[in-house]
């Protein structure tokens, strides 16, 4: 589903963040992408979503080359990915029924079939009966659930997770890890940056390592 | 398709809601538009009224020629036939003084006053009417003829001001068009810094809608309804201030028209010039908005 060929990243000001990554992650597959703070992985995540583009190499979304895309199809390929963030990215201003609509409006999707599906993805998390709550009025962990909720919703077939467990306790952290598995297990292809080695190793998934920007231990 | 139109709809109005959230700040842009588009629209009215006025008189085109008090009525009639002979001229009539002073006293009401003179003070008088394309320069050039005629004291042409004041209107319906320009530019800058500030509000949301896959269209759209909305309300508000001010002054107009004998009807708003506010308002709005939206919708890139 991804595949990654002699993948350079290099940012403004020389920095080369990823330095000739070749890696390939299967539809359907969990997958844990691990290494020291300042890695990579973030970046790797970033070239999936286009929000930064490769400077060499090749990387492959379902077979297409998205380096190549033009500007004006970047909205429509973020359509296809779930992203959940570190800081959730949730709207503080907006009820959690309502930043969970927001990836449906832009979808375009009608009213009725945005509650049905609204209502649908906070089952999942386990939080149907906050709908109407403010992201400040709810947990770290629970803010992050939504934020999970909100990356699902729009059935996505690929979900990337950049830290998303890295403001949670260890038992907030586990949870959330056992709601990845379970969407994995319905079909979801993941991949997760996360330096909590601990985490990965109880539930267990493929793991990428990266270090100073290269693969060290592909699997 | 239907849904993207009731999304749009949905757009439309919410926007209208987004705004009524910052009631104060809202007015005030309101108000800046609706003022800056009334001030050149109430000056065009003036002009369109000015016009009117100098269109009533423009075809009053006759002179007085006074003679020299003293002057015979026979000198008068040989006056008369000479400045008939003029091309430009069509008629002219001899006002004896005795019937000037008849009339005076009839249409003035100074009656009274009049028979306690023991003499009649009003010369005679002739009342040229110039044939009707007579060209003002020429009515001029007989004018200064007639006045180097030893017995004629006076010539009074009334075209003249009629003249100047259509240069005046002429001038002043110019200025309405520069400050036309000029307001229109400054709300066009006002709406777009209004909406600057609106687009660094929802910089968040404007962020996270990217993140998710919004379009740049998408993005956009909630900016430029907020900038038809100005627009439209601040048409609306001019319209207001026109409507006010129009009531407000046509009492003392119309006592004053009667004063000078009646007859003048103060022209309000016509159609054109509220067609004329209605399309500077929006394109001042929607023009403010999508400076705005093009200047800084895409300075911002999600930052993960
Ligand atoms: N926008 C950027 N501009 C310049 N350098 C960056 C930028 N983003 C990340 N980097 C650098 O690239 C390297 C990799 O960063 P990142 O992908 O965020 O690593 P990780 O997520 O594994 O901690 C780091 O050294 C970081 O300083
Ligand atoms: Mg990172």
């Amino acid at each position: 589903m991804i595949r990654f060929e002699n993948v350079t990243k290099r940012y403004k000001g020389g920095h080369e963040a990823l330095r000739d990554v070749s890696v390939h992650i299967e539809r359907r597959e969990l997958t844990f992408l691990t290494g020291h703070s300042g890695a990579g992985k973030s970046t790797l995540l970033k070239l999936i979503a286009l929000i930064e583009r490769p400077t060499r190499g090749q990387v492959l979304v379902d077979g297409r080359n998205i380096g190549r895309l033009p500007d004006r199809q970047i909205p429509g390929h973020r359509r296809q990915i779930g992203m959940v963030f570190q800081d959730h990215k949730l709207l503080e201003n907006r009820s959690v029924f309502e930043n969970m609509a927001l990836p449906l409006i832009i979808a375009g999707l009608s009213g009725r079939e945005i509650s049905k599906r609204v209502r649908a993805a906070l089952d999942q998390v386990g939080l149907l009966d906050k709908e109407k709550k403010t992201p400040r009025a709810l947990s770290t962990g629970e803010q992050q659930r939504v934020g999970i909720a909100r990356a699902i919703v729009t059935r996505p077939r690929l979900l990337i997770a950049d830290e998303p467990t890295g403001n949670l306790d260890p038992e907030l952290s586990l949870e959330i890890m056992q709601l990845f598995r379970r969407l994995n297990d319905i079909g979801v292809t993941m991949l997760i940056a996360t330096h909590n080695l601990e985490l990965v190793e109880r539930i267990g998934g493929r793991r990428i390592i990266l270090d100073e920007g290269q693969v060290s231990a592909p699997s | 398709m239907k849904n993207y139109l009731l999304r749009h709809l949905q757009n439309f109005f919410g926007s209208l809601g987004s705004m009524s959230r910052q009631l104060i700040p809202t007015a005030m842009t309101i108000a800046v538009i609706g003022i800056a588009l009334a001030l050149p629209s109430a000056l065009h009215i003036m002009v369109l009224n000015g016009n009117a006025i100098a269109g009533g008189w423009e075809h009053i085109r006759n002179f007085s020629v006074y003679l020299t008090p003293g002057t015979t009525l026979d000198y008068a009639e040989r006056l008369a036939v000479e400045i008939e002979n003029h091309d430009s001229v069509q008629s002219v009539t001899v006002i004896p003084a005795d019937k000037a002073l008849e009339e005076f006293q009839q249409s003035a009401g100074f009656g009274d006053v009049m028979a306690t003179l023991d003499k009649n003070p009003l010369p005679h008088t002739l009342v040229v009417q110039p044939v009707v394309d007579a060209p003002p320069a020429t009515l001029r050039i007989i004018e200064a003829q007639l006045l180097t005629q030893e017995d004629v004291d006076m010539v009074k042409l009334d075209t003249e001001w009629v003249i100047r004041l259509n240069a005046g209107l002429d001038l002043v319906q110019r200025i309405v068009w520069i400050a036309a320009i000029l307001l229109i530019g400054a709300v066009i800058i006002i709406t777009g810094n209004t909406i600057r500030l609106d687009i660094q509000n929802r910089r968040a949301e404007i962020e996270v809608s990217k993140l998710l896959g919004a379009t740049d269209g998408f993005v956009r759209r909630p900016f430029l309804y907020i900038g038809f909305w100005y627009g439209l309300l601040g048409s609306c508000f001019a319209l207001f201030l026109l409507g006010t001010g129009f009531m407000l002054i046509s009492g003392p107009v119309e006592r004053l028209s009667g004063l000078y004998g009646g007859g003048f009807q103060l022209l309000g708003m016509n159609q054109s010039t509220a067609l004329a506010v209605f399309a500077g308002g929006l394109l001042a709005g929607l023009g403010g908005a999508w400076s705005a939206v093009a200047r800084h919708l895409s300075d911002i890139q999600p930052r993960v």
